[in-house]
Order: structure tokens, then sequence, then C-alpha cells
């Protein structure tokens, strides 16, 4: 795992809130590009944890990351990193429409003023039309129903064009036909060459559509190819009792919990 | 006029009532000063309220008290003593947030009571002519030449800063983790909106006073919010209502004889009481009325 190579590289990373809990310790994994990689674990497991350090959202106490072999920083600056957020993370009374929300998308790529280009509109448009949000333009973000929410938020990463896409579970109260479409978009994504994180716990769907696979819990407990990683054994250590004995040993051992 | 005068004999009085105040000179400058006052209050509500810092308004209206005194003391523009403290206490509060495990509004709670009672302390304790009830309730009639320039001086970088990074400021009140992953620096963002609310603070100083500042800084924006859910409809409501109170309460101040900076807010809060209950969409009369007839479907 070199920090030179294209993808997500994240490195030995550890994360203590502020309320001093231990969210994740000594997690290392690695997002190949051009692939879709899910991100699997309990609730409570540390994906959205995971997802805000390699944003740079939280600070991990030790560890580092990187994307296409930049910081962070750099990443973010040259907008290579988009972000789709848990639902419960957005102010959904605030007085912008759902295409106010896309057009946030194409800040980074506007002067300082942030007055929108043909292009910008032009992407604008067309990310609305691909997540077939259209007809909700000029809909207040409140005011759409679960998956309608999701697809203006997967319509802003998409109008931001970066090479990586992290999706903190966007299958979430989401009805099997959205599901089906928003996957559809994220194969397609893939095969444009965008590099997709996505957590999810919709765990039959997972071998459908995912290239690569980790499982998290507290710790990067296993990751590879969906087919290798993806199996009985893994999930029951993941999710179920877990063997203490075979995992990498935390400096200081965090208690364990189940919800 | 006059040729009304004899068809509508009371109008002449009343005309004459009415326009009295304007004959005053002091009155139109009050009035002006107001207007502006207001449409730089207006314009910052809209973010704060959105943001969730009223509390923090709030802070900085009372910490800037020492600074007031300070200045006055040696002689250097109140502005300038005010923004500072103002400023400085918005620093101290992250400060002491970040370091301690103590919630923002027990964090805000104790720094800005110790800012103004420190302010108490100085203004009873330095000799100057400093008048603390005017730094308290504010003095819009009696405004000095300098401390319009001050105003003026403070309003308009206001304006220009929130002009100049609207769309920014937006989105750090929206999605602050979408403006960092875009690569805006969030840090200087929330620095600089807090300067923003401290120049603020310092430009309604005359005009409300420290413990009346903090409705002109919410009340407008929230007033907008109910109305409407376009954020540029939002700021038009509330430049709108905030301006319409400035300048009606100015007038009937003089009229009515009472606090300037009394009426005014008293005007907006019966604004915002007018929104609340007859809101098209959002208003307590509009949802009672949808609860008790479910099948019209709403908006
Ligand atoms: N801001 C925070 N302050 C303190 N603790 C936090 C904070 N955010 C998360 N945690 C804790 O960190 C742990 C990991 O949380 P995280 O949100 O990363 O889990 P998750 O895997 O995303 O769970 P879910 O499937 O429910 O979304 C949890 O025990 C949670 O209580
Ligand atoms: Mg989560």
């Amino acid at each position: 795992m070199r920090s030179d190579t294209f993808g997500i590289t994240v490195e030995n990373i550890s994360v203590t809130y502020s309320n001093a809990h231990l969210a994740l310790y000594n997690a290392s994994c690695y997002v190949q590009p051009g692939t879709i990689t899910g991100l699997v674990g309990p609730n409570g497991g540390g994906k959205s944890t995971l997802f805000k350090t390699i944003m740079g959202f939280v600070n991990p106490n030790q560890g580092r990351v990187h994307v296409d072999g930049l910081s962070v920083k750099m990443a973010q600056k040259r907008q290579l990193m988009a972000y789709v957020p848990q639902a419960d993370d957005v102010d959904w009374n605030f007085p912008v429409s759902v295409a106010d929300v896309v057009m946030m998308g194409r800040y980074g790529y506007m002067n300082m003023l942030r007055i929108p280009s043909r292009e910008d509109r032009r992407q604008v448009s067309e990310s609305l039309e691909r997540v077939g949000m259209t007809d909700f333009a000029h809909r207040q973000i409140g005011e759409l129903s679960g998956g309608q929410k999701k697809r203006a938020f997967l319509a802003r990463a998409m109008a931001q064009n970066s090479r990586v896409i992290l999706l903190d579970e966007p299958f979430t109260g989401v009805d099997v036909k959205t599901e089906k479409r928003i996957v559809n978009l994220l194969l397609q994504l893939r095969d444009e060459g965008h590099t997709i994180l996505v957590s999810t716990h919709d765990l039959a769907s997972i071998s459908t559509f995912c290239d690569r696979t980790i499982l998290l819990n507290r710790t990067v407990l296993a990751q590879g190819t969906t087919a290798d990683t993806f199996t009985e054994e893994n999930l029951s250590m993941t999710f179920g009792g877990l063997p203490l004995s075979s995992l990498p040993q935390p400096r200081s051992l965090p208690q364990w919990h189940h919800e | 006029m006059n040729n009304l005068v004899p068809v509508f004999g009371f109008l002449g009085p009343l005309w004459q009532w009415l326009m009295e105040p304007l004959q005053a000179g002091f009155m139109i400058k009050a009035i002006w000063v107001s207007a502006f006052v207001g449409v730089v209050c207006a314009v910052l509500s809209c973010y704060i309220t959105l943001k969730g810092w009223s509390l923090m308004g709030d802070a900085v209206s009372h910490a800037v008290v020492p600074g007031v005194v300070v200045a006055y003391a040696l002689g250097l523009p109140f502005a300038v003593g005010a923004f500072t403290f103002g400023f400085g206490a918005t620093v101290i509060i992250g400060y002491v947030k970040s370091q301690t495990r103590l919630k923002e509004d027990a964090v805000i709670g104790v720094i800005f009571t110790g800012f103004f009672a420190f302010g108490l302390v100085l203004a009873t304790k330095i000799p100057s002519n400093v008048d603390l009830f005017h730094i308290l309730f504010g003095n819009v009639l009696g405004i000095s030449q300098s401390d319009i320039i001050q105003t003026l001086i403070a309003g308009g970088a206001t304006l220009a800063i929130i002009l100049f990074r609207r769309k920014d400021l937006l989105l750090f009140c929206f999605d602050p983790n979408h403006a960092k992953a875009i690569g805006l620096n969030t840090q200087l963002m929330y620095y600089t909106l807090l300067s923003v609310l401290a120049l603020t603070i310092v430009t309604a100083l005359q005009t409300a006073g420290i413990v009346l500042v903090v409705a002109m800084l919410v009340t407008p924006g929230a007033t907008a919010y109910l109305l409407t859910d376009r954020f540029d409809h939002m700021l038009a409501i509330s430049v709108a209502t905030s301006v319409i109170s400035c300048v009606l309460g100015t007038y009937f101040s003089y009229h009515l004889d009472v606090s300037t900076g009394g009426s005014i807010v008293v005007l907006m809060t019966i604004l915002f009481a007018l929104a609340m209950f007859f809101a098209p969409k959002y208003g307590i009369l509009v949802q009672k009325l949808r609860r008790q007839m479910p099948q019209v479907p709403t908006v």
C-alpha cells in the first residue's frame, strides 16, 4: 500500500471522538480506482466515521489518508472527492431547492462570486436528468420522499464530476425500484472511470454490484474482492460473536458493544 | 395639498402632524440611519437564523460593552473597541468550547456575561462621558456625525463582505461538510461570518442598543423564513420587514416620545407574529385549517 498509487489509501487510522469514544482503531484499507467497493459493518461499527475521516471532516488521532496519491486537502482543492451524506446529516428545512443543491456541486469550478456558467447549468440539468429528478428541480429539498432526497444528493455528487465518490447508506429507506436505479447509476459511473465507496446494510445486494468489499467493525476486519471477502465466516466475525483473538490487538482495548 | 384643505379640512392639521418630525433635521438623519441599519441587520439575519447562531448574536452584542467603554476612555472610535471585544469574545468562545467538554450554549453563556459584567465594572469606574444608558438602549435620535460615519463604515463593510461571499456563506450554513469537500476553507468562512456578525452589531449599536440588537439580528430573518422556501425571497422579505420597522419605529418614537430601539423591535415582533399566524404555507392558521380538512391537498 503506497501513497503514490491511485484510489483511496487508508493507513492505520484511529479516531477518538470528543467524548473519548474510540470509534476506529488501526484501520487500514485500500479502495481500488475504477471499482465499486462496498463498506459493510454493524450499526456503530464506524462506517460513517471512516467516510468522514477520508473526507477530512474528522481528524484521526493517528494514521493517514491519501486520495489518488494526494493528501485529502489537495484532493479536495482539485475537486477529486464527492460525498453523499447519510440522510440525517442534512437540514431538510433549509430554504434551498433541489437545483440549488445540485448547483452547489459546481461551486468548486466557478469563480469567487459563484456565478454559474453555461457549462455549470448544463452539468446540473444533466445530473438531474440522469437521476430522474428533473421534474423536482424547483422543489424545496424537504418536500421530497426519502428516495428522491437520496437522488438529489447523488445528482450533486455527479455534477461535481469528481473521480472519487463516497456514498453513506444511499439505500436506507429506499424502495426496490429506486435502489435498482441508484445501483445502475453507480455501475455507469464506475464504467466512466469513477472510484466509488458505498456503505450499505443491504447485504443481499452487495454481491450484485460491488467489485470489492471492506468489512468494518471498529477496525477493518477483511477486505478484497467481494467473492473472496463476502463470506459467511467473515460476516459472522463482523456482525456476530467476535473472536477477539483473531483481531489485530488495539493499543487500548476498547469495550465491545452490540446494538 | 393646499387646495385639498378646504374639502378635507381635517387633513391639513393631520398632514402637519404627520410631517412635523420630518421638519427636524435630526429626525431625517435618524430615519436614514435606521433604514440603513435595518438593511444591514436584515441581510445578516437570514444567515444567522439559518445557521442557528441567535445566541451567538446575543453574546457578541453584550461582549462589546467593555470595548465601547475602553474606546471612549482612550479617545478611539467606539466601533474599533466594540468590534475588537465582540470578535474577541467569539474567538474565546470557540477556544473554550474546543478545550472543554461543555456544550456551546453553556460556553456562550459564561463568556458573554463575563464580558458584559466587566464592561459594567469599567463603565462605572472609568470617568468618561460614556452614557451607559445609551450603550444599553441606543440613541439614534441624538446620533453624532462621527457615530454616523462609523455606522456607515461598519455597515458598508458588512454588506460588501456578504455580497461578495453570499453563496459560499449560504453553503457554509447549509452544508459545511460539502463546503470542505469542494476545497473551501471552512475555518475561514466560520471567522468571516463571526466578524460580519460583530460588524453588524457595531452598525446597530447606536440604533437599537446592545440589549435589543439581537432582535434586529434574528427577527427579520425569522419572519421571512416563515414566509418562503427560497433564499433570495427570504432576503427580500427580511429586508422589507426590517426597513419598514426601522423607519416607522424611529418615526413613531418621536411622536409618542418613547424609546426608538424599543418601538422598532416592537414593530418587528408584530410583523413576526402576523407571519406566524397568517403565513400562507407555514402559518398556524393554514396548518389548523389543513388539519381540519385533510382532504384538501397540501401545496
Ligand atoms: N460526533 C460523535 N461524537 C461522539 N461519538 C460519535 C460521534 N459520531 C459517532 N460516534 C460514535 O462512534 C461510533 C461509530 O459511529 P458511526 O456513525 O461511524 O457508525 P456507523 O457504522 O456509520 O453506524 P450506522 O450504521 O448506524 O450509520 C458509534 O459508537 C457512535 O456512537
Ligand atoms: Mg453511519
